[in-house]
């Protein structure tokens, strides 16, 4: 497939945010990306017209019940079948912040025994708690499975921004060690929060900053086609949105988060 | 029939609650004798079923698929007949 033919389709909903910045990146890659209310999928019943499906971040229907439920729940009970078609079909999958809580909410994530009925893990409130909103380092923990992070060089340290008051990744408690036995068997742990110099932050605030489980800031599924981070990588694809891009000298072109959806596109362009 | 649920969804024990640790400082600062707070959310739901039995099962089967993750949450509630 051509880079020119690929079409991402960015899902929207009230309360959704930087599906804007999600779809520039794309037309920056030379890929078409369109945002599309979850509305007009489910009445043009095109969801498979499409080559890939982001869920963007922000606060889908004003975080009511918990954040990304009730888009999680919608989407299962009116798109179920295809976006079980949708993944079958191994197109990928992106969400993004509150795109992540609707995945693990829906039981895509981390779906360790394919999608579950009821949620597997949960991104619980912030420890300490409040919204945050600051710039994380993330060490790719990745060993090739997941599709979304090719492009990043292996002990590269990401710089990304988040921005979430529930993000605390967790199992339940007494299948945390199990879990994550399992996360690393099958090469599903992505990214976990660490210093600048690669450190993991070991459960510390700030450089964890919300108290995540093993400081996991993002996942895929079994095949690697599902990914859900906590960060937002389109609000660091180009190298004027860094937070410091003032202060420096040399102002790099692009960001850190650019290398995920130059993945994205690529694994796009081999594969289909 | 019209049933009335009143359902409570609180975090698991020994989950976090950073917002009850909080509310606890505050009632502290405000010195009070408060050594422990929890925070829980009450949905109150009418709905129509065949018998107490059925709403029942309906009330448990819409905590499990939304109101409660049970990753994290505990949940219980009440029903009775409406008025």
């Amino acid at each position: 497939m051509k880079k020119e033919d690929i079409k991402v389709c960015i899902m929207r909903v009230g309360g959704t945010n930087c599906d804007a910045e999600t779809k520039r990146a794309f037309e920056d890659l030379g890929v078409k990306a369109e945002v599309v209310h979850l509305n007009q999928i489910i009445k043009g019943k095109n969801l498979l017209n499409y080559d890939a499906l982001v869920f963007p971040g922000g606060f889908s229907f004003g975080d009511y019940v918990r954040a990304g439920a009730i888009w999680a729940k919608g989407i299962v009970a009116k798109l179920g079948r295809d976006l079980k078609k949708f993944v079958e079909q191994e197109k990928p999958v992106l969400g993004i912040c509150n795109g992540f809580q609707v995945l693990v909410e829906a039981g895509l994530l981390p779906g360790l025994d394919g999608t579950s009925k009821y949620p597997q893990a949960a991104l619980a409130t912030n420890e300490p708690i409040g919204y945050r909103c600051i710039w994380v380092h993330l060490k790719l923990e990745n060993s090739g499975r997941c599709i979304f992070t090719q492009k990043i060089p292996k002990e590269k340290v990401l710089r990304v921004p988040i921005a979430h008051a529930e993000g605390r990744f967790m199992f339940l408690k007494e299948k945390e060690s199990e879990y994550l036995q399992r996360l690393y068997d099958s090469d599903q742990l992505v990214f976990r929060y660490c210093n600048e110099k690669g450190e993991y932050a070991d459960g510390r605030y700030p450089v964890n900053p919300n108290g995540a489980f093993h400081d996991i800031a993002g996942i895929c599924s079994p095949d690697g086609k599902i990914f859900g981070l906590m960060p937002h990588p389109e609000r660091a694809y180009y190298g004027w949105q860094l937070h410091d891009w003032t202060r420096r000298t040399r102002v790099p072109e692009y960001g850190d988060g650019r290398l995920i959806f130059e993945s994205m596109t690529e694994y796009l362009t081999k594969k289909f | 029939m019209k049933y009335h649920a009143r359902v409570e969804v609180s975090l698991k024990p020994g989950h976090s609650d950073p917002e009850g640790e909080t509310t606890m400082k505050a009632l502290s600062e405000l010195n009070y004798p408060v050594s422990a707070v929890t925070v829980s959310k009450v949905y109150t739901l009418r709905l129509e079923a065949s018998s107490l039995e059925s709403a029942r099962q309906k009330v448990d089967e819409i905590c499990k698929r939304l109101l409660a993750n049970p990753v994290k949450d505990n949940y219980r509630f009440e029903i009775e007949e409406a008025k």
